[in-house]
């Protein structure tokens, strides 16, 4: 049985007790219920949108680190500043560009790969976990990883290969800064989503497959009438949690480019971290922190309907 | 055709699939092995051009990293993963038994909350932490940390365990409440146990993601309670270029977490997903 269905049974059956209860529960029974969610929730509440409460705050006020005395209230006009700065225009587009790219690459790679280790072979177990291993390592020695060993200019591994088929050294970080993090993050985030495939693709029915082969459908049909629509779930999710991940992405940016050059690698969470450590100007910092986070739930709340969908939670 | 050249065919095929398979396995690890490889090496042979493909191995570059001082990094990104993760659990398993088990009203709500706090751009709250931290002085301090970190992995868990907690079947928990079992009881005695596979997946990510946490640590911690992922960054800034020694503590830093993934392959799935793969 698919793991879908046995959730489904399993939260219809438990919404159905729920419901059952729910018409009993007295105040002191809901007391009691909630008691053991309220420190998770408490918890997060505080250390979460509290800051974030403090950024809007931050947002509307002149400040900066360096110099201590000057702290006014300025209104609006720190996201008036925004809306005429065109690098924050041009890292937001960096940020879609190097997420989007990253998730969509990595998936199709994952496919493939999850449908080649989905077949019984010779030294299955020891190939899927030199697959896996990528998404194990630290994303900081990643970046140390394919800054330095792979696409340095004149050691570097990649340059010394593409230099045995005649093609000219590439200054990889500084020519193509974008195509190079993105080498690192797909080479990271494919076992991510080779891993969810590969769960959907052993979740699949085995009896559905044979009797399509039984009648004559061949592997290549079977792939596009079954095995995808099977494997929308999971590919949805790995898109969806892989963009969470993605757009957020800090590390690789600031070991392997450091955004540049000039700000032509450069993402949001990135150029905002520059903005704050680096010019100290905590209003610009926060009013961009702001803008991203509405841009994030505008993009979330589509996004959280289909993650719903995928955990089928119900009421 | 025949069922002969039809079974050949298929065996051909198979031959094929297979060596790709293997060619893409190899290609993928390959930057790991290299990495590994390049730490066993002199610095000179590390950064040469040619690539030195063969030489005789050496513990030199491990020596200097684990004598250079890393210690106190390595038990700064103990306490860090470690407490969080512990803190995680403690807070995550009754809150996702709320949500599942003897569920609240508005179960979708909460759960909705707590998925949207993982949406939140880290960046966005970085500011303010800073300044707050600065004036509890609290910077450099790796419980600020602790404490980011279990706000960071919490949401996960209690997505994770519910998950879990949902696939314990009915009957067991009727027969608990029948024996009068209280809450505590029911959790310790029946239920911790047989979800003890799903508070190891759950720990497991935790761990992941607190051990390579690097944003935090790097603007909230100076030299007291600086992690390993800030030790390589300052390797790699303060010392020019050691390409040996470097790779010698990127292996060295990712070797805990590179050694779990790989024993628990499974649960590893499971935790990706937050419980909705199984």
């Amino acid at each position: 049985m698919s793991t879908s269905t046995i959730d489904r049974l399993e939260s219809s059956r438990r919404a159905a007790r729920a419901s059952a209860s729910e018409r009993s529960i007295s105040k002191a029974e809901g007391w009691r219920r909630r008691g053991p969610l309220l420190p998770a929730l408490i918890f997060t509440v505080i250390v979460t949108q509290l800051p974030f409460l403090v950024t809007i705050w931050y947002s509307l006020r002149s400040q900066n680190l360096l110099r201590p005395g000057e702290d006014l209230f300025v209104g609006l006009s720190n996201y008036v500043d925004i809306a005429q700065d065109s690098t924050f225009r041009q890292t937001a587009l960096n940020s879609v560009v190097i997420t989007l790219g990253c998730v969509l690459v990595a998936m199709v790679l994952g496919i493939v790969l999850a449908l080649l280790l989905d077949r019984p072979f010779f030294g299955r177990g020891v190939a899927r976990t030199m697959l896996i291993t990528p998404f194990l390592v630290m994303p900081v020695a990643t970046s140390v990883l394919w800054s330095v060993a792979l696409l340095n200019p004149t050691y570097g591994l990649l340059n010394w290969t593409l230099g045995l088929f005649g093609i000219e050294a590439v200054d990889w970080t500084s020519t193509y800064p974008i195509i190079a993090i993105l080498m690192a993050l797909v080479w990271q985030w494919t076992p991510f989503m080779m891993l969810l495939v590969l769960a959907g693709l052993q979740a699949q029915a085995k009896d559905v497959l044979e009797a399509a082969s039984v009648d004559g459908a061949g592997p290549w049909r079977t792939f596009r009438s079954i095995t995808l629509p099977h494997l929308r779930r999971y590919i949805e999710l790995g898109v969806l949690l892989g963009v969470i991940y993605v757009v957020n992405t800090f590390d690789q940016i600031y070991l392997m480019t450091a955004g540049g050059p000039g700000t032509a690698s450069a993402n949001l969470p990135f150029y905002i971290y520059q903005r704050a450590f680096l010019g100290f100007d905590i209003g610009q910092a926060a009013a961009m922190g702001v803008v991203v986070v509405i841009a994030t739930i505008i993009v979330a709340s589509a996004a959280l309907r289909l993650i719903f969908r995928s955990f089928e939670v119900k009421e | 055709m025949s069922d002969v050249t039809r079974a050949y065919r298929r065996r051909t095929t198979g031959g094929v699939l297979t060596t790709l398979t293997w060619l893409l396995a190899l290609a993928f690890f390959f930057p790991v092995a290299w990495m590994a490889a390049t730490a066993f090496k002199q610095e000179n042979q590390a950064a040469s051009d040619p690539p030195t493909w063969f030489f005789t191995p050496t513990l030199d570059q491990f020596r200097a990293v684990i004598e250079g001082g890393s210690g106190v990094y390595v038990a700064n990104s103990a306490i860090a993963t470690g407490v969080s993760t512990v803190l995680v659990l403690l807070l995550g398993i009754p809150a996702a038994y709320a949500l599942s088990i003897r569920p609240v009203e508005k179960v979708s709500d909460v759960l909705f909350f707590f998925i949207s706090t993982k949406m939140l751009p880290v960046v966005a709250v970085i500011v303010p932490i800073y300044v707050v931290a600065g004036q509890l002085k609290v910077l450099d301090n790796i419980w600020t940390l602790v404490v980011l970190y279990t706000a960071m992995n919490l949401p996960i868990a209690v997505w994770m365990m519910r998950s879990f907690f949902l696939e314990v079947p009915g009957e067991v928990l009727e027969a608990a409440s029948v024996d009068g079992a209280g809450l505590m009881r029911t959790l310790r005695s029946v239920l911790i146990p047989m979800v003890a596979p799903g508070i190891a997946a759950t720990a497991l990510i935790c761990v992941i993601f607190s051990w390579n946490e690097f944003f935090f640590a790097l603007n909230l911690t100076a030299s007291r309670a600086a992690t390993v992922p800030v030790l390589i960054v300052s390797t790699m800034t303060s010392e020019g270029l050691f390409l040996a020694r470097l790779c010698a503590a990127a292996l060295l830093a990712s070797l805990p977490v590179i050694i779990a993934g790989w024993v628990a392959q499974k649960q590893l799935v499971r935790g990706l997903s937050m419980g909705a793969i199984k």
